[in-house]
């Protein structure tokens, strides 16, 4: 079928197979291959994206689902002077990653929870994450990174 | 992993999807949120023909009062219905269950219909229903048809929908200012229940405590003659067979049935 998807505010229109999944079209058809493959299990979050603004798991949802529609991907959030986003700059400024696998994910799914609450407890973000595993931090520096987006308090 | 060959057909309307199915019948499954039947259809347990995406009806997506009951349109997401005011109001449990499903982005997609219809005994919502004593509603070729909860779950993802019918809406009674509780054990944070217990009032359902979502009657009937929390927690796995697996064992998940009962009770006020 045809899926036409504005990914990052511009028009990507592909004939693909019906069952082809929303993380391989942002991935072959768009080319954008920030979006990971992870555990392909709707567990670890690596493949996050935003869909019509909200976080998704892009292996749990069909490309024909998201025909119309709009997907943010890691590589859309930066301003238009390329600027990183808040919480791209934040998770650099806290060292929110070691190996980096996780972290357009990890930083699609704070963009996503910081919409929905702006200023989070510790606990809020730790709950608000529960979608996306990182086997690297320890999770302590990535909850820095958005307290530290959300303009509040880090611990060291 | 890529699901087996379909082909993919998105409705407009409960009528338009009515119609799809009476077409397609046992070929075709409905997709909702997708956050059950998609995994099902990648790991290959599920291999429709044909899907049928109702995921877009709007008109199913709704929350409102309506006398002394809640009308909840199937296509109501997780994280609609935690946010939504008219149940934050009148049915808080409601609301603070469908936030404790799976994860955030989760949440962004699946739908109390999706996860009634889809009946797995380990999942919140089927139990919460249960609890309040909710009420389906199914549209199909010969209209509509109302099916209390206690009916509808008749065994694992076992439900008495035809292929030609579908869920449109759940009422519940709203809740007034009754006690509620919700509690449930798991592995990870985003990790089915291993047992799960919801109290509405002096209503108590399980989790995973059986083939279907359940009522622990004797703790229901133990509350009503005047026992205590603890005293009635006591009893909340009679009757029960749950299932003895690598996750945990029948005796396991009947110690923690009864734990957690007298937990929730007790956040309940009992």
């Amino acid at each position: 079928m045809k899926v036409s998807i504005e990914i990052n505010g511009t028009t990507v229109s592909e004939e693909v197979e019906d069952r082809t999944l929303l993380v391989h079209f942002v991935r072959e058809q768009a080319g954008l291959t920030a979006t990971n493959i992870g555990c392909d299990t709707t567990s670890c979050g690596a493949c996050t994206v935003l869909l019509d603004g909200e976080s998704v798991k892009s292996c749990t949802v069909l490309a024909a689902q998201a025909d119309g529609h709009s997907v943010t991907t890691l590589e859309g959030l930066h301003g238009e002077d390329g600027d990183l986003h808040p919480v791209q700059r934040a998770f650099r400024e806290e060292h929110g990653l070691q190996c980096g696998f996780c972290t357009p994910g990890m930083i699609m799914a704070s963009v996503s929870l910081l919409d929905h609450n702006p200023k989070p407890t510790r606990q809020e973000v730790r709950a608000g994450l529960e979608g996306n595993l990182c086997r690297c931090t320890g999770y302590h520096n990535i909850v820095n990174a958005v307290m530290n987006a959300s303009g509040q308090e880090v611990q060291r | 992993m890529i699901p087996a060959q379909f082909t993919y057909r998105r409705v407009s309307s409960v009528d338009e999807a009515l119609a799809a199915v009476a077409e397609h019948g046992d070929d075709a499954k409905l997709l909702a949120g997708g956050q059950s039947l998609l995994p099902l259809m990648k790991l290959r347990f599920a291999a429709p023909e044909v899907v049928i995406d109702i995921g877009p009806l709007d008109e199913l997506r709704y929350v409102r009062a309506e006398g002394g009951e809640i009308a909840i349109g199937a296509m109501s997401r997780y994280h609609d219905l935690h946010r939504d005011p008219v149940l934050a109001e009148h049915a808080p449990l409601l609301a603070h269950v469908a936030g404790e499903v799976g994860d955030q982005q989760v949440r962004h997609r699946g739908t109390i219909g999706g996860s009634l219809v889809h009946a797995d005994p380990a999942a919140d919502l089927p139990a919460a229903v249960l609890a309040v004593d909710g009420v389906l509603v199914a549209r199909g070729p010969d209209g509509e048809r109302r099916i209390p909860a206690a009916e509808f779950f008749q065994g694992p993802f076992e439900t008495p929908l035809a292929p030609e019918e579908l869920l449109t809406e759940v009422r519940i009674p709203a809740q007034g200012g009754a006690g509620w509780g919700f509690e449930k054990f798991t592995r990870r944070s985003i990790d089915w229940a291993i047992v799960g217990v919801v109290v509405a009032g002096s209503a108590v359902s399980l989790i995973n405590m059986g083939g279907t979502p359940l009522r622990a009657s004797a703790t229901e009937a133990a509350l009503a003659d005047g026992a205590s929390a603890a005293e009635a927690a006591a009893l909340a796995a009679e009757g029960t067979s749950p299932a003895d697996e690598a996750h945990a064992t029948a005796e396991y998940r009947q110690h923690l049935a009864r734990v957690l009962t007298e937990r929730a009770l007790v956040s309940a006020g009992r």
